[in-house]
């Protein structure tokens, strides 16, 4: 199981605490009805699924109840930092 | 190469079993093909069986990164069923089981397809509603399922606890009886062994580092750590690192990859005659001809290809096996591993060509994808041999994440995702 570190509560936590939410930094359209079938579907279904450095949102469920943003490696699962929501992509 | 038969096998016991042949060579890569299938899982090596069998495509190369079997075809837990709920789903997974009845005396290897009935507990009204629903929808599309009362499933499956104090009650179960299990390495080594036998290069240690385009676009061929090798037909079937392989032509594809986990007890006496799964509870168990209790796990929840889950995945699941079969609370799983899956938004698998000329692919099949190899191989060799899908993959294209027409098998599959 890996340790998180959330930035709100400022610990490290077992996993089972929070939940992924997936891709981070994924904006909602601003102008739904001007967006074209391909751009719906980047938006909702195209991911990056990187193999290596990946942003993604967790949120503390178990804890604070926010959600916060993580750098991890998704081939060593190693968490680079994890940052407040709102703040710039790391 | 060497037929095998009971005569084989005779003659070869008289010499201590010793100077049996290799089962194919180990290939070096050439510079051209006519085709070449990127993962040497079955489904690859499927695809160039049947590019070789059914469409005298035998100039074709099976380009994979480690060893052959040592993916998700040797991480899987075997178990062969078609009991889907939408039609296309039902067509797609049925036409693997027709499949697999005979593949042993078609490859001339045994593959071991067990018939042994795939069965699914209800422990709710919800269950019994789906699982209905399930049998009355597979029925109507032909394939054979039917409803158990939990007295019949505990005949079926003496281990089951039907007491109605247990802790998940079982009020009845879903019997798909062609449902059963194959040995995983031995479909993967039989498709190998035949397709070289037919000319096919089986390259392994050779992991594909880019995809050549041309001027137009259209595929040339790939790099690969073992050099440039040419080809205009280029067949992708690389399970969890799909999105890595496409993203080298420049595609952004609808798939997230999680590792999924798998396990085995200490080898026992046969006590479990079935497969059983409990979609509810997430429990999940067959049992090996080796005699070991193969138990499928969750995924974790986080994108990875570390190739291991989480332990906690791994004590939700026996927590549920210990209170459905209490007989094996004492056992002792020896060993846990993981492989990485590619995930849809719809759960159901891409199956088709892709917006690059020359480009096929084949992923997405999610937690499930072991019970349709014999059908993704032969659907994928169709595809790239006549450069359009058959009318049974033809929905499951990439445009269905565009136009809206999912086949939505992700409430209704058989284990939560």
């Amino acid at each position: 199981m890996i340790l998180i570190h959330c930035p709100y509560c400022d610990e490290k936590r077992p996993e089972i605490e929070f939940a992924n939410a997936g891709q981070a930094h994924i904006a909602r359209p601003l102008d739904p009805a001007g967006q074209s079938d391909a751009d719906w579907e980047a938006y909702l279904f195209i991911r990056a699924n990187p193999r290596g450095r990946h942003h993604e949102r967790w949120r503390h469920v178990h804890g604070c109840g926010r959600f916060f943003n993580a750098v991890r490696d998704t081939v060593t699962d190693k968490f680079e930092t994890t940052y407040k929501a709102g703040e710039p992509r790391r | 190469m060497t037929r095998f038969s009971a005569l084989s096998l005779f003659t070869k016991a008289f010499g201590g079993h010793q100077n049996w042949p290799e089962q194919w060579p180990d290939a070096a890569p050439k510079p051209a093909y006519d085709a070449i299938i990127v993962g040497g899982g079955g489904h690859g090596l499927g695809a160039a069986y049947y590019l070789a069998k059914k469409y005298g495509i035998n100039n074709v190369a099976v380009l994979e990164k480690g060893w052959i079997g040592g993916g998700n075809t040797g991480r899987n837990t075997t178990i062969i069923r078609s009991n889907y709920l939408y039609d296309e789903s039902a067509h797609l997974y049925d036409h693997a089981v027709k499949l697999w009845d005979g593949l042993s005396q078609e490859l001339n290897y045994n593959i071991m397809y067990s018939k042994r009935g795939v069965m699914m507990l209800a422990h709710n009204v919800h269950d019994v509603q789906s699982l209905q629903r399930h049998i009355n929808a597979n029925r109507l599309n032909g394939v054979d399922n039917e409803w158990l009362t939990p007295e019949q499933a505990k005949a079926y499956c003496p281990p089951l606890n039907i007491s109605p104090d247990a802790r998940h009650p079982v009020l009845g179960a879903a019997l798909q009886r062609r449902g059963g299990t194959a040995r995983h390495d031995s479909v993967a080594w039989g498709y190998a062994r035949a397709a070289a036998a037919m000319g096919v290069d089986i390259i392994q240690n050779c992991a594909v580092t880019g995809i050549r385009r041309g001027a137009n676009g259209a595929v040339e061929g790939v790099e690969t750590t073992r050099g440039y090798i040419a080809s205009k037909r280029v067949g992708v079937s690389a399970a969890g690192n799909t999105s890595v392989v496409m993203q080298m032509a420049g595609l952004d594809f609808p798939l997230e990859s999680y590792p999924l986990q798998a396990l085995v007890s200490e080898p026992i006496k046969p006590t479990f005659p079935c497969v059983v799964m409990s979609n509810t509870v997430h429990a999940y168990m067959s049992q090996s001809d080796k005699g070991e209790l193969v138990i499928g796990a969750g995924t974790d929840q986080y994108v990875s290809y570390s190739q291991r889950g989480a332990l906690h995945i791994v004590e939700h699941t026996l927590a549920a096996i210990c209170e459905i079969f209490p007989i094996y609370r004492r056992m002792r799983m020896l060993r846990t591993w993981g492989g990485i899956v590619d995930v849809t938004p719809d759960r159901s698998p891409i199956l088709g060509k892709t917006p690059v000329k020359g480009l096929y692919v084949n992923c997405g099949w999610g937690t499930g994808g072991f019970k349709a190899t014999p059908g993704a191989g032969d659907l994928l060799a169709y595809t790239m041999a006549k450069d359009e899908p058959h009318s049974i993959n033809a929905p499951f294209n990439l445009d269905r994440f565009r136009n809206g027409r999912f086949i939505d098998e992700a409430a209704a599959a058989a284990v939560a995702h």
